[in-house]
């Protein structure tokens, strides 16, 4: 899942000093599963604002709507009534979410209200680890199902490097070494011999943007396809 | 018991102050609350095991925002004691309503009360 974090409140209270009146849109998804931006932590921004609003004597006023998913027109759609007196909107989704409001309202002032982090898991209860660098490549099938591009701080191919102590990575101690995880993890599955492979460099141009991925059995049905005697006329 | 405690506290009833949410502590404050006290069993004592704890942690989650707000964090607080205790309850109410008595009106209130004397 996309992970983010909810922006400090000074930071949001100055992106919309001056504004009447303000939307915070939450998202029903990533977000809300990493308690950054789902239905109660809109409504909490919402009331934390109201708050600072009125004790700095500000007439501002807050209101919060959230929709399953900001990344799909159909639930975008569903801003249009609350939305349209609103002088600004805070969107608590990812940055694809946010983006995906401000290209379906364009007039609208729209700011993120999350920085967001990494693609990543939750670990255990308020925690959340980087797992997946979207590199383009996946090779997780020959590191025992451990990412060393997301995992190792050095995205290492062929690892451990020699700041690899005790199982733990030279940045920090409570990073453990991918690397050493997959040896350990290989050695488990008595399929050590895979360690040494070399294992030739990416296709690091597959991890970097702007991508898009093109379906052509997927794509709506043009009118063309539709109708053969068109074609003919044309 | 017939023991005395101040009349301007609001009670609402939660089966356990596990229930309570960050939100709801908010909007108390959002409508004007001048203080809000959670109540919980003695700690180690919670009928749901871990509820007075978890709303510890929200209590103090609570505090932060305020403390980034600008606005005294005293106003919210927790207080651990058991069912039984009703002696204890009524200090408490007293003692929270002092606290908040010399930290003054939220300036919530204070800003409602000017919008509305100036309409």
């Amino acid at each position: 899942m996309i992970v983010a974090e909810q922006k400090p409140i000074e930071e949001i209270r100055e992106m919309i000093a001056g504004c009447k009146k303000v939307m915070v849109a939450g998202c029903n998804t990533c977000v809300a599963i990493c308690f950054a931006g789902g239905e109660k932590e809109a409504q909490i921004l919402a009331s934390v604002l109201t708050i600072a609003a009125k004790k700095a004597g500000e007439n501002q006023e807050i209101i919060d709507q959230t929709v399953q998913r900001q990344c799909e027109w159909e639930f975008l759609d569903q801003f249009k009534e609350n939305i349209a007196d609103c002088d600004a909107v805070i969107s608590l989704a990812c940055g694809i979410g946010i983006q995906g409001l401000a290209e379906r309202y364009p007039n609208k002032k729209v700011l993120p209200g999350v920085n967001t982090t990494f693609l990543g898991f939750p670990v255990e209860a308020g925690v959340w680890a980087e797992r997946c660098a979207a590199c383009g490549e996946c090779i997780l099938g020959i590191t025992a199902g451990i990412c060393p591009i997301a995992r190792c701080a050095k995205s290492l191919l062929n690892g451990p490097c020699g700041g690899s102590q005790g199982g733990r990575c030279e940045i920090s101690a409570d990073t453990p070494c991918a690397w050493q995880l997959i040896y350990d993890r290989l050695k488990e599955q008595g399929m050590l011999e895979v360690m040494e492979r070399i294992n030739t460099p990416k296709l690091w141009s597959k991890s970097s943007g702007p991508r898009k991925i093109e379906r052509d059995d997927l794509k709506a049905v043009t009118s063309e396809e539709k109708s053969p005697e068109s074609k003919d006329k044309g | 018991m017939r023991v005395e405690c101040p009349t301007n506290v609001k009670i609402v009833e939660v089966p356990c102050t596990g229930r309570v949410d960050i939100l709801h502590i908010l909007k108390a404050l959002e409508k004007g609350a001048d203080g809000v006290c959670v109540i919980g069993c003695l700690e180690g004592e919670c009928h749901f095991l871990e509820g007075n704890l978890r709303a510890r942690k929200r209590v103090g989650y609570v505090k932060d925002i305020l403390k980034s707000l600008g606005i005294e964090e005293e106003r919210v607080d927790m207080y651990n004691l058991s069912a039984a205790m009703g002696q204890r309850f009524a200090e408490i109410m007293a003692e929270a309503t002092e606290k908040v008595k010399k930290l003054g009106p939220s300036p919530v209130r204070r800003a409602d009360e000017r919008f509305s004397n100036s309409d």
